[in-house]
């Protein structure tokens, strides 16, 4: 029996996984997809947020601001990828600086550091691309933007490292009491914990509705956060977005948001840790947990809407355009807590932005009650290892440096994707960390391989070469994401038949 | 890194069809010290996966495979000795022609170059770059990708394919499926006409009853891990969507034949000067790029149609970077860049975009596109104001590429000449 | 008298001539259309014994470098055969060495053509 079983290994539950290591106990995280960051986590606007939008004494607010705080300190021990560059929240009317006013006030009592309203000469000195209309700006500087997928990895990295267990395409369809705990059904294995966390992202709801399944009474007087047995609903919000080229990465130089005004809210301009410039997204709530479509609609509004607060963004350098759903939940605040009436099964749920930036305080907040519940006492001191080893990051190597790496390792000096840069040897590094990349995706996660301009175009028969001889593999069980993505569908000719003509006319072969 | 830095007469970058063309012209020249880098680990670049005929017949008289073509280039550059290195990635090119690559081999070198030709080819416009709605599955490639799957690796792609964009590799890559035992359900193309060869549209589709949608595109991707189904829409005049005219195909793969760019993130780097319409450099009549001494030619300076005129632009290219490499004197001067060629009605653009009448040759090729299709046509071209060629073609379309000559001695005759002008006329 | 009109695209070159072929009884009595001698004789060919060179890959084994090799058929061939040609290579695998011309298969699908490697493996 483990002590922990996470329900999810996106960047909530690899936070708490990775935090939940610190202590003496025994951890698993299980995942319906093939690896980490497959949902929410891997679309998502890939910003660290200041922490002013959320409104003050709430979950939201408290975890944004410590989450941003401690976004920066864990890049620096698990070696991921984040860039301190600020946001502007950009005012484009005068008729809305009492809202612009508002939005410094809540972030000053949130305990956001260094806030400050600018005029539109300080704006277009900091970003001069901004839109003619722009009068003024709430600029914080703590804001930032982050690697989604270098974090998450990194997470899921070093928690694997310090002693916790991953079970991939294992989707959990039934939690049961058993003597001593409880017991997850996860694909065709019965897993049993002292403790669940639900880390389900756009499924908590229906886990939380299952946990609620197995709460009693609850008992006066604990310690440790609860959250209400009652039914969770979570709707699917749909975020759709442009990724432009890196010719167009420095358009702006900062996060760019729009303030909100009566005319609704604008779309955000970014620049991302990968050198290119991120726009979107539109908010539509969908039935589907599935529906990470793209539409028409969805995109054409993140074309009319960028305008507001940034002139001439260059869309025609668009190589991607992607949706991600948000786990929106009415009440709009985290659901973070042990289940009133079912002491050991804790929900983590709700998530949406700003839990990107929240993910390291969500961890250490979970683990803690994890702890907590079940005595865990922590590790003896140097068993717990909080550092992570980087990836090889050639956009960022000196010539030298490279020169070096190839005499230790000629395959870093045969580049694989020659639009992100990256070697085979990165590749195959990629490949044989824990938790392993083994699908295409995985790999352009962990390596940035096929992310860049050509989407692929070039390198994907020649990674999928890597993996086949890396792994011991046969072309088409390689997969684009996991069983059901495979990328080729048989050999040459294997489907030819017999043309009939010449089989009715018997003609010799 | 080495201490001394390697020093070659010719650097060229890209071991394809115009590097190959280009290297045996520098060296025919006189130019002897020259290097080819290919990133590759053979020689012929992406003519090694074009198994299909129909290359050389201007330049061999005789219809080749692609592999054979580049055949004829590679012996010979072997029977001329020229080096070549592979699997050799360049990776910044200096404005003073200081050439840094990386390789298994080597690690990281720097060799400085008397004269560089750029001939990287070009790359495929990705499906993201359409923004087309829709999930991102397994199963969507360009239709290069998937060629190369095909035809090097032996592994198909997916079984009922849909292509959008008819260009010439996704109607190449139509009859590669359909004889692989593939079934392709249509080729749906936005343009009201085909962006690829008659005869391949004749070869491709005709042959094995494939139907070609015209102004039609691809409006939606279903199927989350693997391609499932695509629906495509009829398009007005502007090329949006006709509400109401979506039919859906059940599919596993879509295949993109929807536009190729010149290479161009080294040469940007370089700080070459681009054209917004190739976007590949500007060029001069010596094919000069605005750095001096840095040469282009073949798809990286724009995309051609047939690899023969690849070979016969590589080839004006090679040459003019060895007189360049040769001329010690005439080293780094200001590029004078001659008088202007300017593209206007119909021509959408012209390589070369400068001509200087001192330096051209007795004739100098300008090679274009056109805008749109035309029947019955003049292309003319206008020395200040004044027509001095006017020749009628029967059709011209914007797949196939279009030339006009001009005589060093008409230009010299006209002192002060100020602008060249290509255009088409009705009359 | 049976009077047949054929409309066809030339494929000899880029230009893509629109050819009309006019046919009685079976018997091609004009070619319009066309620039060039290339083009008469494409259309009387393509109405009445179209070919085509068949184009594709086999496997190789015992090359170093190539996974597969490309082949042709040396000459065209007749374009109904063209599926034979194809079903006829499917278990055919070459040997390496291989040389651009070396036999791969000889007379495929009894059409009297060789198909020859056309690239060195």
């Amino acid at each position: 029996m483990y002590d922990v079983v996470i329900v999810g290994a996106g960047v909530s539950g690899c936070a708490i996984a990775r935090e939940l290591a610190r202590y003496d106990c025994s951890v698993c995280v299980v995942e319906r997809e093939e690896d980490v960051c497959c949902g929410t986590s891997k679309a998502n606007s890939a910003i660290v947020h200041a922490g002013f939008d959320a409104d003050p004494g709430s979950l939201m607010a408290k975890l944004n601001v410590e989450g941003n705080r401690l976004m920066y300190e864990w890049a620096k021990e698990l070696n991921f990828a984040v860039l301190p560059i600020g946001s502007l929240v950009v005012c484009v009317s005068e008729a809305d600086m009492a809202g612009l006013e508002m939005l410094y006030k809540r972030g000053v009592m949130n305990g956001v550091p260094d806030l400050r309203i600018i005029d539109r000469k300080e704006l277009l000195e900091l970003e001069p691309n901004v839109s003619d209309t722009a009068v003024a700006a709430l600029w914080a500087p703590t804001g930032g933007i982050v690697d989604p997928f270098g974090l998450t990895v990194a997470l899921a990295e070093n928690a694997a490292a310090n002693g916790v267990e991953f079970r991939f395409n294992a989707p959990v369809s039934d939690v049961r009491r058993i003597d001593g705990g409880f017991e997850v059904v996860a694909g065709d294995e019965r897993i049993a914990a002292r403790a669940v966390v639900n880390a389900a992202g756009v499924y908590a709801d229906e886990l939380h509705n299952c946990f609620a399944g197995l709460a009693g009474a609850p008992d006066a007087g604990q310690d440790i956060p609860t959250v209400s047995a009652e039914p969770l609903r979570i709707v699917p919000r749909k975020g759709e977005y442009y990724l432009l080229d890196t010719t167009a990465g420095q358009h702006v130089r900062h996060t760019v948001f729009m303030l909100p005004t009566s005319m609704g809210k604008g779309v955000l301009v970014s620049p991302t840790v990968h050198g290119n410039l991120i726009v979107g997204p539109t908010a539509k709530d969908v039935e589907s947990k599935e529906a990470t479509n793209t539409t028409a609609q969805g995109l054409a509004e993140v074309v009319s809407k960028c305008s507001l607060t940034v002139k001439d963004v260059p869309l025609r350098e668009v190589i991607t355009t992607f949706a991600g759903l948000r786990a929106h939940q009415e009440k709009h605040d985290f659901v973070i807590g042990e289940m009133e009436g079912a002491p050991g099964l804790f929900d983590c749920a709700a998530i949406e932005s700003p839990g990107l930036t929240s993910a390291p305080a969500i961890g250490v907040m979970v683990s803690g009650m994890v702890a907590r519940r079940l005595q865990l006492s922590h590790k003896p001191e140097g068993a717990f290892d909080p550092t992570r080893p980087g990836v090889v990051n050639l956009m960022a190597t000196s010539f030298d440096e490279w020169d070096q790496l190839c005499r230790e390792n000629p395959q870093y000096g045969n580049i694989i994707c020659r639009c992100c840069r990256v070697s085979e040897a990165q590749i195959v590094d990629a490949i044989h960390r824990k938790p392993q990349a083994t699908s295409l995706d995985a790999i352009k996660r962990r390596t940035s391989a096929t992310m860049g301009r050509c989407q692929g175009g070039f390198c994907t028969p020649k990674i999928m070469e890597i993996i086949e001889r890396e792994l011991g593999v046969s072309a088409d069980q390689i997969t684009k994401r996991g069983p059901g993505s495979e990328l080729v569908v048989g050999t040459n000719k294997d489907r030819i038949t017999q043309p009939a003509a010449s089989l009715k006319g018997g003609e010799e072969l | 890194m080495s201490k001394v830095m390697e020093h070659h007469g010719v650097v060229i970058v890209g071991g394809g069809p115009a590097g190959l063309a280009a290297a045996i012209a520098a060296y025919e020249a006189g130019q002897h010290d020259v290097l080819v880098l290919e990133r590759d680990v053979q020689l012929g670049g992406i003519l090694n996966q074009c198994i299909h005929n129909g290359f050389g017949l201007h330049t061999f008289k005789e219809e080749l495979t692609g592999p054979e073509y580049a055949a004829r280039f590679i012996q010979k550059a072997q029977e001329l000795d020229i080096a070549c290195r592979l699997g050799t990635m360049v990776l910044d090119i200096s404005p003073e022609r200081v050439v840094t690559t990386v390789s298994a081999a080597d690690g990281i070198r720097t060799i400085a170059a008397d004269a560089v030709v750029l001939a990287m080819g070009c790359r495929e416009r990705p499906r993201g770059a359409l923004a087309t709605p829709g999930y991102r599955p397994a199963g969507v490639y360009s239709a290069g990708t998937a060629q190369r799957l095909v035809n090097i690796e032996g592994q198909m792609p997916g079984r009922e394919v849909v292509i959008l964009g008819s260009g010439d590799i996704g109607l190449i890559m139509a009859r590669r499926m359909t004889l692989e035992g593939a079934h392709v359900v249509c080729v749906a193309e936005v343009m009201p006409y085909s962006g690829g060869l008659k005869r391949n549209i004749v070869q491709c589709l005709d042959d094995f009853g494939i139907p070609l949608l015209l102004s039609h595109t691809v409006v939606d991707v279903e199927g989350k891990d693997r391609v499932e189904a695509v629906s495509i829409a009829e398009v007005d005049e502007r090329m949006r969507p006709i509400p109401g005219t979506e039919v859906r195909y059940p599919c596993d793969t879509l295949m993109l034949s929807v536009g190729l760019l010149p290479e161009n993130e080294l040469s940007r780097a370089a700080g070459v000067e681009l054209s917004p319409v190739t976007r590949g450099p500007i060029v001069d009549q010596s094919l000069q790029t605005s750095i001096p001494g840095v040469f282009a030619c073949g798809n990286v300076l724009h995309v051609h149609d047939l690899v023969d005129f690849v070979s016969q632009e590589a080839a004006e290219a090679g040459a003019q970077a060895a007189h360049f490499s040769m001329a010690k004197d005439a080293q780094d001067g200001a590029a004078e860049r001659g008088v202007p060629v300017v593209a206007t009605d119909g021509v959408r653009y012209t390589v070369p975009s400068f001509v200087d009448p001192q330096k051209m040759a007795d004739k100098l090729t300008v090679r274009f596109r056109v805008a749109n299709e035309y029947c019955d046509r003049y292309v003319s071209v206008y020395y200040d104001d004044e027509r001095v060629q006017h020749r009628k073609k029967r059709v011209m379309a914007p797949g196939e590429m279009e030339q006009v000559v001009l005589k060093r001695e008409d230009l010299l005759a006209r002192e002060g000449l100020a602008q060249i002008t290509v255009k088409l006329e009705e009359e | 008298m049976a009077t047949e009109i054929r409309e066809l695209i030339c494929i000899n070159c880029p230009m893509g001539c629109p050819l009309t072929v006019t046919l009685e009884d079976g018997e091609v009595v004009s070619v319009t259309g066309n620039t060039c001698p290339r083009g008469d004789a494409y259309g009387r060919k393509e109405v009445t014994n179209p070919r085509r060179i068949v184009t594709t890959t086999v496997p190789v084994v015992g090359s170093k470098t190539e996974h597969m090799v490309s082949v042709k058929t040396k000459t065209d061939i007749p374009k109904d055969k063209i599926f034979d040609v194809v079903f006829a290579l499917k278990e055919v695998k070459a040997q390496a060495p291989l040389e651009i011309g070396d036999v791969v298969l000889a007379n495929v699908a009894g059409t009297g053509v060789d198909v020859i490697a056309t690239k060195r493996a």
